[in-house]
Order: C-alpha cells, then sequence, then structure tokens
C-alpha cells in the first residue's frame, strides 16, 4: 500500500501538467488532494505496521534482469518515519504556495514529481532503484529554483544543480564499483550488506558515497549549496529543500553508504565527525552575522544538519536514533521557518533585509507571523517541549561516550544557535521604528490566510507532539536498528 | 525497561502522592484555558489563572501536612527509553519539595493578587497572567523532577517564561535587551549543566536522583577523575540561574521587567532554581575530590570549594554595588545577588559536613521578605507616578504608612535583625561558615554589615527626610489589593524564623540536628513539629546564641555597625555623599565594577570576527574557488572547444587533412 505515496505523486505530476494553464485553482487542489492523500498513506502504513521488529516487503520483482536490478520497495521505522516528513512537508508547502499564478500548472508538476521521488528514495531497498528515484527527486527543484525563484535564482539554481551532479556522480561511480566487486551481482542493499568486500576497497569507496550523499546534507565544506540555494528559492521550494531534500542525502548515508561500507565507516569516521561539528560551528557563526532573513534560516539548516550527521557517526542507538528524529524535527522546523519568511513576510513586505524589516514593526502588523515565529524560533532552538530538544539531547548524549570534545563543541553550537535566532527574532518582528510608520504600510498587508495558518499550526503541531511524547516516532525508529541491514552499525561502536 | 515500570506501578498502585501531577500542571491547564479561551476578558483570565495557582497552593499545603520530610515517588511516565538511557517523567516528594512547593505557589499566588491592581491599566493584562501561569508550572516542575533530564527540560522552560516575563514591555528597547541578555547568560550557563549531566550520567549510568544517590553511597568513587570536572559543570547551570559571578549580569537588567515578575520570578523563585538544584544533587558535591590528568594540579581542590568561593564573591560584589546605586529596583536587585551568593557559598561550605540545609533555610526566609520588597518597591513607583531614583522621593512613610511599614520589616528581616526571620537564617549561614571556613565567614560578615548599610541608605532616603519632588508629593497609599500582599508577605517575614526548617532539611540530609525537633519531624511528621514549637518558641528565638554565640554576635555586630554607618551618613540627606569621600572606590561601585564593558569589549569582538572569517572562508575559498573555480573551469574550455566549431568547411577540411597527416606521421615512425 505506501507504495501508492509514489504513484500517486507521480499522478498528480501528470494530472497538475495537463490542468489548463490559467485555471492556477485546480492545479492547487489536484495537488492538495494528491498530498493530502499520500500523507494518509503514510500514517495508515504507519498504524498498519504490525511486526515493528522486521523489515516490511511492498514490492519485490525483477525490474531490469541484465544488471540484476530489482524493484524493490520495502519499509522498516526510518523510512516510515521520513515517508511522514515528506508527507507532512508536502501538505504544507502546498498550503504555503497556494498564491502561485505563475504557470501553476507546471510548478505543481514539478512539485509533485520531486515529491514522488522523495517517497521513492525513503522505500526503496535496491541501489539502482535507489538512484534513479534519487535523481528524479533532484532534477526537478532545479527547475523550481530557476522559474519561480527570487534573488540571485540563476547562480543559486546553478550552483544548487552543480553540486548534486557533483554527488550523484560520486554515489553512481562508488555503487558501480561495488556491483562490480560484490561477490554475487546485485543491487539489493541486504545481499550487498551480507557480502564482505574487501576493506581496502571499503577504505576507498565509502568516502565517495558517504561524501556523494553528505553533500546534499550540507555536509561541510560541500555546504554552500544550502545557503544559497535556499534563498533563491521560491518558498515551498525552500521548505521541500530543507524539509526533505537534504534529508535524502543523510538518509543515503545512513541507508546506504554505512552499511554497505562498515570498515571504511570504521576508518573515515572520525575525520567525519570532526567535519559535522565544524558544520555545527560554522553554520550557526555564519547565520550569526547575516543581513538577509533567508540566509540566517539556510545556515542554521546547515548548522542542523550537522547534528544528523554527528548523531551518524556516533553509531550508538541513541545517537543513530537521535539523527533520525532531528531529520524529522529539522524537517518540520526548518519548513516553517522558511515559511515564515518567504511566505508570510517576503510575500507582503517584499525584503528580507533585516535592516529593513526592523522599521515596520512586524509584529503589530502580523501578530499571527510574529507568535509563529516565536515558537518556531523556540523550537529551533532545541527548547524543552519541542521536538528538536529531543533528537539534539540525543546525539550529544550519543556522542559524548565517543566523542566528548565533539558533543561539547556541539553544545556550543546549541548556545549560538539561541544568539543568532534571538537576533533574527528581535530585529525582524520587534524592532523598533526609527520614526511613525505610515499605517497604510501595514494596511497593504494581506492578512495571513487560511492556508497559511493551517499549515502553521499542522508543523508546529508536529514539532509539539514529538517534542512531549517522543515515543510517537521512537518507537518506530528503535527497532529498525534490529533489522539485519542495520544492527551491524551497531557492532562498529562496541557498545 | 517496561517490565520495571509497569512492577513500580502495581507496587504504588493509585497513590496520594499522584497530587503532585495536579500540583503542577493545574497553573498550566489555567493559562491555556485563560489564553485560548478567555483570554479578552480580563475577569475570567484572573479567575482561571489565579484559581489554578491557588488550587495549586492549597494542594501543596495538604502535600506538605501529609508528608512533610518523608519521601514518595509519584507513578512516572516513560519519555525517553533507548539503549542505556533511561528518563521518566516522574516527580519526587520529600523535605527538600514539599517546602519549595510552599514558598513557590505562596508567594506566587500573593503576587498575582497584587498584579491584578498593579497590571490592571496594561492592554497586555491577560498575556502577562498566562505568561506567569506559565512560569509557576516550568517552576513546580523544577521543584518535583526525580532525575536530571526532566529538571533541565523544565530549566529551560523557566528560562523562556522569564525571557518572555523581562521582555514583556517589548515595545522598549531597554526590555528586549534584557530579555536577550537573561536568555544568553541562562543559557551559557545550561550549556554547562547539560554537559555535567551528561558526564554525570556516563559516569554513574542513571540520571535518576534517587539511583545517582544510592550508587554514590554504595561507592563514593564512582565519578572517579570526573568528579570535579562534574561538579563544577552541573554548578555553571546554578551560576546562570542564580545568577553568580561571572554570570550574575543579567539580574539586575533584568528589573526592566514589570515589577511583581521581579519580585516572583527574579527574587524569589527562579533565582533561588540554582540553589535548589545543588541541594537537589548535593550528593555529587561530597564525593572526594578527582580530575583528568590534565586537570590534575588542581589536587584536593573540590568542586564544593569553588562553589562557596564563587557565592562568597558575588555576594561580596553584588553588596558592594548596591551601595552605590540609585534606582530603587536596583538596589533590590543587586541584594537579591548578594543575598544568593550567601546560599551558593552556604552549599559550598555545607559539602565538609554534609548538611547544606542553612542555603536552603536562607531561600526560605528570604522568598518572603525579598518578595515583599520588591513587591513593596513596587507599590513606591506606583505612588510615584513610575519614579524609581531614590533620590527623586523622600518622605513617603506618612504617605504610605503600610508600604512603609512592610518595607521596614523586610528590611529588617534583609539586614539580620533579631527577631526577623533574616537573622535566624543568616545566622546559621555564619555558623557553617564560622566551622567551614574562618577567611569565608569573615567575608559573609563584611557583606552582612554592608548589606545593612545600603537597606538604610534605600529606606532613609526614600521614606524619610524631606519630599524632594512634585511625583513624590502627591504620592498616597496603594490601594487594598496591593498592601493587602504585602501584609501577608509581613506575617513570613517576621516568623519564619522560628520554624526549625533548617532542621527540617537537615534531617532530609541525614545530619543529626543539634536540638532534635528537625529529627522529630522526620519520623513523627508535622505535628509533632507545631506542638514542639508552641511550646518552645522562647527556646527558637534564642536558638541562634545557645548554639554558636560567637556567630550570631559577629552577625549582629555587622548588622549594628552597617547601620549606624548608614544612619551617619544618609540621615536627611539631598545629596549622596558617598562620591565624594571615595571618589574612584564610589565610580567602580556606580558602574557595577565594569562588567557590562568588560563583556561588550572582549566578546563581541571576538565573536564578530570569528563569525566574519567564517563567511568569508564560505563566500571566497569554498564558493570562489571551489564552486566558480569549477564553474570557471568548465566554462573556459567551452568557450575554447566553441572557438574550434566554427562551421567553416576548409577550417574542417584543413583540420581534417592535418590529423590526417599526423597520424600517417605516426604510422611511418
Amino acid at each position: 500500500m505506501l507504495a501508492w505515496t509514489i504513484y500517486l505523486s507521480f499522478l498528480g505530476a501528470a494530472m497538475a501538467a495537463l490542468a489548463p494553464k490559467d485555471r492556477p485553482t485546480i492545479a492547487r487542489w489536484i495537488a492538495l488532494t494528491t498530498s493530502v492523500l499520500g500523507l494518509g498513506i503514510g500514517l495508515a502504513g504507519i498504524l498498519h505496521q504490525t511486526n515493528r521488529s522486521a523489515l516490511q516487503t511492498i514490492v519485490d520483482v525483477p525490474w531490469i534482469p541484465a544488471i540484476h536490478a530489482r524493484y524493490l520497495l520495502a519499509a522498516d521505522g526510518i523510512s516510515l518515519t521520513l515517508v511522514l516528513l515528506t508527507g507532512i512537508a508536502a501538505v504544507a508547502g502546498i498550503l504555503f504556495s497556494w498564491n502561485i499564478t505563475h504557470r501553476a500548472n507546471q510548478f505543481f508538476a514539478f512539485y509533485l514529481t520531486l515529491i514522488g521521488g522523495v517517497y521513492g528514495v525513503f522505500l526503496s531497498f535496491d541501489a539502482f532503484l535507489f538512484f534513479v528515484f534519487y535523481e528524479i527527486a533532484i532534477i526537478p527543484k532545479y527547475f523550481l529554483v530557476a522559474i519561480w525563484g527570487s534573488t540571485n535564482k540563476e547562480y543559486g539554481a546553478m550552483k544548487l544543480a552543480l553540486y548534486s551532479f557533483v554527488g550523484s556522480a560520486l554515489v553512481l561511480v562508488g555503487l558501480i564499483a561495488t556491483y562490480a566487486h560484490a561477490g554475487s551481482p546485485t543491487f539489493s542493499l541486504l545481499e550487498l550488506a551480507r557480502q564482505p568486500l574487501p576493506t581496502s576497497f571499503q577504505v576507498w569507496v565509502f568516502p565517495l558515497v558517504f561524501v556523494g550523499f553528505a553533500i546534499l546534507a550540507g555536509l561541510w565544506p560541500f555546504h554552500t549549496w544550502a545557503p544559497t540555494g535556499h534563498v533563491a528559492a521560491p518558498t515551498a521550494a525552500s521548505m521541500l529543500l530543507a524539509g526533505v531534500v537534504m534529508k535524502l542525502g543523510a538518509y543515503g548515508a545512513l541507508r546506504v553508504a554505512m552499511p554497505l561500507f562498515p570498515e571504511g565507516l570504521a576508518a573515515w569516521r572520525d575525520p567525519l565527525a570532526l567535519l559535522s561539528v565544524i558544520g555545527i560551528l560554522a553554520g550557526a557563526g555564519i547565520a550569526l552575522i547575516q543581513k538577509d532573513f533567508k540566509f540566517v534560516v539556510g545556515y542554521s539548516s546547515v548548522s542542523h544538519m550537522g547534528f544528523v550527521l554527528l548523531g551518524l557517526m556516533t553509531l550508538s542507538v541513541t545517537g543513530l536514533s537521535g539523527a533520525v528524529l532531528q531529520m524529522f524535527s529539522h524537517g518540520i522546523i526548518a519548513s516553517l521557518l522558511f515559511a515564515v519568511v518567504g511566505r508570510m513576510i517576503y510575500d507582503r513586505a517584499h525584503t528580507r533585509e533585516l535592516s529593513a524589516l526592523e522599521s515596520l514593526q512586524l509584529s503589530r502588523a502580523l501578530p499571527f507571523a510574529a507568535i509563529t515565529f516565536v515558537l518556531a524560533s523556540l523550537a529551533s532552538m532545541g527548547l524543552p517541549g519541542f521536538s528538536g530538544f529531543v533528537a539534539e539531547l540525543q546525539v550529544l548524549m550519543g556522542a559524548w561516550k565517543t566523542f566528548p570534545l565533539y558533543a561539547a563543541l556541539a553544545g556550543i553550537g546549541i548556545l549560538i544557535g539561541v544568539a543568532y535566532t534571538l537576533r533574527v527574532l528581535v530585529k525582524a518582528f520587534f524592532g523598533q521604528s526609527n520614526g511613525t510608520i505610515e499605517a497604510a504600510t501595514h494596511e497593504n498587508y494581506a492578512p495571513i490566510s487560511i492556508p497559511e495558518r493551517i499549515g502553521a499550526l499542522l508543523l508546529l503541531g508536529t514539532s509539539l507532539l514529538v517534542g512531549i511524547y517522543p515515543r510517537v516516532l521512537l518507537d518506530l525508529i528503535l527497532p529498525s536498528f534490529e533489522t539485519p541491514l542495520m544492527k551491524p552499525l551497531l557492532k562498529g561502536a562496541g557498545l | 525497561m517496561e517490565h520495571d515500570a509497569v512492577q513500580h506501578a502495581v507496587q504504588s498502585g493509585s497513590k496520594i502522592q499522584d497530587l503532585a501531577w495536579l500540583v503542577l500542571f493545574l497553573p498550566l491547564l489555567g493559562s491555556v484555558m485563560a489564553w485560548f479561551i478567555t483570554r479578552r476578558d480580563r475577569v475570567l483570565t484572573t479567575v482561571f489563572t489565579l484559581g489554578t495557582v491557588i488550587l495549586s497552593f492549597i494542594l501543596s499545603v495538604t502535600l506538605f501536612a501529609v508528608f512533610g520530610a518523608a519521601s514518595a515517588e509519584c507513578t512516572p511516565f516513560q519519555f525517553l527509553h533507548i539503549g542505556d538511557l533511561k528518563v521518566d517523567i516522574g516527580l519526587h516528594l520529600d523535605a527538600l519539595s514539599t517546602l519549595m512547593l510552599l514558598v513557590v505557589t505562596g508567594v506566587a499566588s500573593l503576587v498575582m493578587i497584587f498584579s491584578t491592581s498593579y497590571m490592571h491599566d496594561d492592554a497586555s493584562y491577560s498575556r502577562f497572567f498566562c505568561t506567569l501561569g506559565l512560569f509557576v508550572f516550568s517552576m513546580l516542575g523544577i521543584v518535583l523532577a526525580n532525575n536530571f533530564v526532566m529538571m533541565f527540560v523544565f530549566w529551560e522552560l523557566v528560562g523562556v517564561s522569564s525571557y518572555l516575563l523581562i521582555g514583556f514591555w517589548f515595545e522598549r528597547p531597554a526590555a528586549g535587551d534584557a530579555a536577550k541578555k537573561a536568555f544568553l547568560s541562562n543559557r551559557l550557563g545550561d550549556f554547562g549543566f547539560i554537559l555535567g549531566i551528561l558526564m554525570v550520567w556516563s559516569a554513574v549510568g542513571s540520571v535518576n536522583f534517587q539511583e545517582i544517590q544510592a550508587s554514590l553511597i554504595k561507592n563514593p568513587a564512582a565519578m572517579g577523575v570526573w568528579a570535579g570536572l562534574a561538579g563544577l559543570l552541573v554548578f555553571m547551570g546554578a551560576m546562570g540561574k542564580s545568577a553568580q559571578f561571572p554570570l550574575h549580569v543579567w539580574l539586575p537588567d533584568a528589573m526592566e521587567g514589570p515589577t511583581p515578575v521581579s519580585a516572583l520570578i527574579h527574587a524569589a523563585t527562579m533565582v533561588a532554581a540554582g540553589v535548589y538544584m545543588l541541594c537537589r544533587v548535593f550528593f555529587i558535591y561530597t564525593v572526594p575530590a578527582g580530575w583528568p590528568p590534565a586537570l590534575s594540579f588542581l589536587g584536593d581542590l573540590s568542586a564544593a570549594t569553588v562553589v562557596a568561593w564563587i557565592g562568597g564573591i558575588t555576594a561580596l560584589l553584588a553588596a558592594l554595588t548596591a551601595v552605590q546605586q540609585n534606582d530603587i529596583k536596583r538596589i533590590l536587585a543587586y541584594s537579591t545577588l548578594s543575598q544568593l551568593g550567601y546560599m551558593v557559598m552556604a552549599v559550598g561550605l555545607g559539602a565538609s559536613t554534609g548538611n547544606p540545609s542553612a542555603s536552603m533555610f536562607h531561600l526560605f526566609t528570604h522568598a518572603f521578605f525579598k518578595a515583599m520588597l520588591f513587591l513593596g518597591a513596587g507599590s513606591v513607583i506606583h505612588a510615584c507616578h513610575h519614579e524609581q531614583d531614590i533620590w527623586r522621593m523622600g518622605g513617603l512613610w506618612k504617605k504610605m504608612p503600610v508600604t512603609f511599614w512592610t518595607f521596614a520589616i523586610g528590611t529588617a528581616a534583609l539586614a539580620g535583625l533579631p527577631p526577623f526571620s533574616g537573622f535566624y537564617s543568616k545566622d546559621e549561614i555564619l555558623a557553617t561558615a564560622l566551622e567551614a571556613n574562618p577567611i569565608l565567614c569573615g567575608l559573609a560578615v563584611l557583606v552582612a554589615c554592608l548589606t545593612t548599610f545600603y537597606m538604610c541608605r534605600l529606606v532613609l532616603v526614600a521614606f524619610f527626610g524631606t519630599t524632594r519632588t512634585e511625583s513624590a508629593e502627591h504620592a498616597h497609599e496603594s490601594p487594598r489589593s496591593m498592601t493587602i500582599p504585602l501584609m501577608f508577605l509581613a506575617v513570613p517575614s517576621v516568623v519564619a524564623g522560628w520554624f526549625p526548617v533548617g532542621e527540617f532539611i537537615a534531617g532530609h540530609f541525614g545530619v543529626r540536628s543539634h536540638e532534635g525537633v528537625g529529627r522529630v519531624v522526620a519520623q513523627e511528621g508535622i505535628g509533632p513539629m507545631l506542638t514542639m514549637i508552641l511550646g518552645g518558641i522562647d527556646h527558637a528565638l534564642f536558638a541562634p546564641f545557645n548554639h554558636n554565640a560567637l556567630a550570631a554576635f559577629l552577625g549582629l555586630f555587622g548588622v549594628l555597625l552597617g547601620g549606624s554607618a548608614a544612619w551617619a551618613l544618609y540621615w536627611n540627606q539631598a545629596r549622596d555623599p558617598l562620591p565624594g569621600l571615595f571618589t574612584n572606590l564610589s565610580r567602580a561601585m556606580r558602574k557595577k565594577f565594569y562588567f557590562d564593558e568588560i563583556y561588550d569589549s572582549v566578546f563581541i569582538p571576538i565573536h564578530d570576527t570569528v563569525a566574519c572569517i567564517m563567511a568569508w572562508f564560505d563566500r571566497w575559498i569554498i564558493d570562489g574557488l571551489g564552486v566558480r573555480g569549477i564553474h570557471g573551469t568548465i566554462e573556459i574550455v567551452g568557450r575554447a572547444l566553441r572557438l574550434v566549431q566554427t562551421g567553416n568547411l576548409q577550417t574542417y577540411a584543413f583540420l581534417f587533412a592535418a590529423g590526417v597527416a599526423f597520424l600517417a606521421f605516426i604510422a611511418l615512425q
């Protein structure tokens, strides 16, 4: 049944593409219906997951016999968590792009193609299929940025494409080499993980595949696509970029690179943990001095994704499940932040410069946006009650046992996070006007619409639910580390 | 792990201590209902928020009467169970927490009653009460938490509600800046706190207070080389919340919040959370000192000693600063800092005897008289049309008798004049210090002297002498809803010291108290304690002199000295004579020893430089050389190849012929 998340999205994309160009409402509703259905299917899939510790196979048929590629879709708790994230982010993204009229049918077609590809990645357990969906997911975002983007969109889109393709190329080379080296020819992740590859081979292939994926997760120093890409992208695309596309990278690293090359992982673990921590600190530090509101959120994404990567490197249940939870949590919170910046503020005030926003006193003009952003900031700072706290705490606890110094540095990252978040919060909403604001300026702002309110409540509610009752996801995620594919990871840590 | 929890629940069943869940959640419930349903109606909002807090207070009294010093656990909920990490949301009741419950809910109720008229004209009245409710909920969470992580969760929530309340009047730039400063200083402390928690957890294997204590009793060396560092890092949390040197800078600025907030949060409860937390995790300060090899030069220095000295330094610095402040709220703020320093010092000194009860005793009495002083200041400010400079008041004592008399009681209690409450708790601290560390004891006596000096200065300047401004001229007594809480607080400010609170707490720490009252309470409950007190009140009044006469006389000596100096300098003065007497010292005091300036000139440039370097690196090295480099190379190659494609047939023919010739040449070789 879960496979329908993929098919429905592609179907919706086709329908949206065929929808009349001059009637954006039709494309909009097609997109909303398909994404809500996708979210519903994801939820139903979670509720029907009877045997939680096992990997549930959905479809397994031969696909390209010549290269032994199979059409193998399956799900464990990690996949389900991210499918759920995709569903929520997709619905929210559409709600926040309700005002798109320029070539709306094409916009939603690209949007749904991207979503379908993302669902596909999260459910694929065949490396070749995985790669195909991965490419399907990253190509539409180029068009979304280049056509509907804003500030510096050609540069942002170019950078995004360049980084993505370099990453994909690295992954492809690594996967082909693995296929060639494997004892029996197969692309199935389970089969590949079972075949021990020579250590010398693993040591050079692991970094290719891992870094190839991690580029998309914002691994420092390959992160610079993220801030410019986010800034250039239209609201819904930046929500998806931060919300799910960055997760594709982290997921690929966790699902493909780490289980397939355990010895390569062992060799590269320390330097990668160091890069993750540098990412946390550098992202946070740079966010502190940005002048454009969206750049702040963009760099904060780099910092928060550093926690995901650090969690992966802990190789302990606490850290790994924390990393998965952080993927979910950051997906929700970053989407919300981009929604406030891109849709609620930029579409009304037509500026994102903090110095300009400072004199607009937006907390008076847009109180709903102000309250939403205050809550989203608290969530982003890792305050208890929101999902980020549990996730970051788990990562810190996991990291403490192996990399105590890095855990301490990551803690400093959280501290800087508080500083930059408070800074933008005050500047963007609670600035002091140096003179009187013309009442007309505020009256020109359209009130916050119903879709925006629903979207904000959906995202905030999810983050709160997971923050207060983390078991709702952890009960799904934890058994996944008992499956034959993921279990060997924990042995590497000696715990 | 599920098994354990189930078994635990079966053993206990539904228990009367589960009332503590109600105590905790009622204020939150009130706030949430008020915010979502009755926000537009002031009366209903007040009923919901104030009503739930009062209900919480009544239940706290019940719990205190039933449990007192006995310890009990409430049925916990699972929060995080992953591998070797087990975190529950569970409540723990014992002497410490039940006493704190009384203080928090009691003072909160009175402050909220006071606020009904103090905040009456504010447009955001409902927002104020809802945030106060949120604060009470968070604070009770700290008090009741049975493990480190849960305490940290509520610790952060307290920080948030404090941020929201300091910045309550966010239209004022100073309020926004103060809120930000408070939040950042707190988070800086919390950064250490969480690392300390991680350290304790990885050394002992649990975050539950009871379990950690049990394993440390079994094996005091369980923390090994981490003992010292873990103690200091956990203490960092207390340094943030209880505003200890060098993180103390946020508290005076926090006075930008409404005065009731200053009374409740920044005098009585939140800032005491650090002291409470140190007492709660006192067991990690009594283990043998240990340092990792890199810090082995620290030798036998224990974390507790550092705690004691930080407390002492804070007490002295703050008292000195208070001497030359002119804003009535700032004087009180610095006096809070100084008293918190006292309490922290008492915890640190208590480690050698295993008994930090003096600090909790002082926390208890201080909560009442300091809340009363702040509310009294609020009443004065309200009456003088938002005038806060004491030199622009004067002669208020006849105009506002209730405010004056309660303020005077508060001053006497704070100064430590018998038989007011502060005398007894301060005496216990002096006695502890005298036994453990005579130098710090001397420092504490000096601080007691300074405290009396600046408080008498405040009272003499603001309430006596001639009326110096128009606004003070028109001042009149505040309405009943403001004076009644003052009178209610005046009672415990006088008598709270007569109760053997110190011994009650000492019983919790397993120390045989010198008079046995605490033991009676610990073993037989509150009833016998009341009979003992009523039977022996005269005995209680003179207890300090019987117990450690030297400490008591030293304290009294300090009070008399400070009081008479203030009298000599400030009786009927229109201007401060001190700057004329000690120019430089007075300026340094007035400038708060330049902490803000030092921090601004050190941290901000460092931070800016680092951030700029990182941004530059991103932009020019990674993007410039990396991305644009690759992009540029491809583009140059592309342009070069484009030159080849001329579309000119002769060129192609020439190249073709040249190629053939080249290949022929190679082949012929």
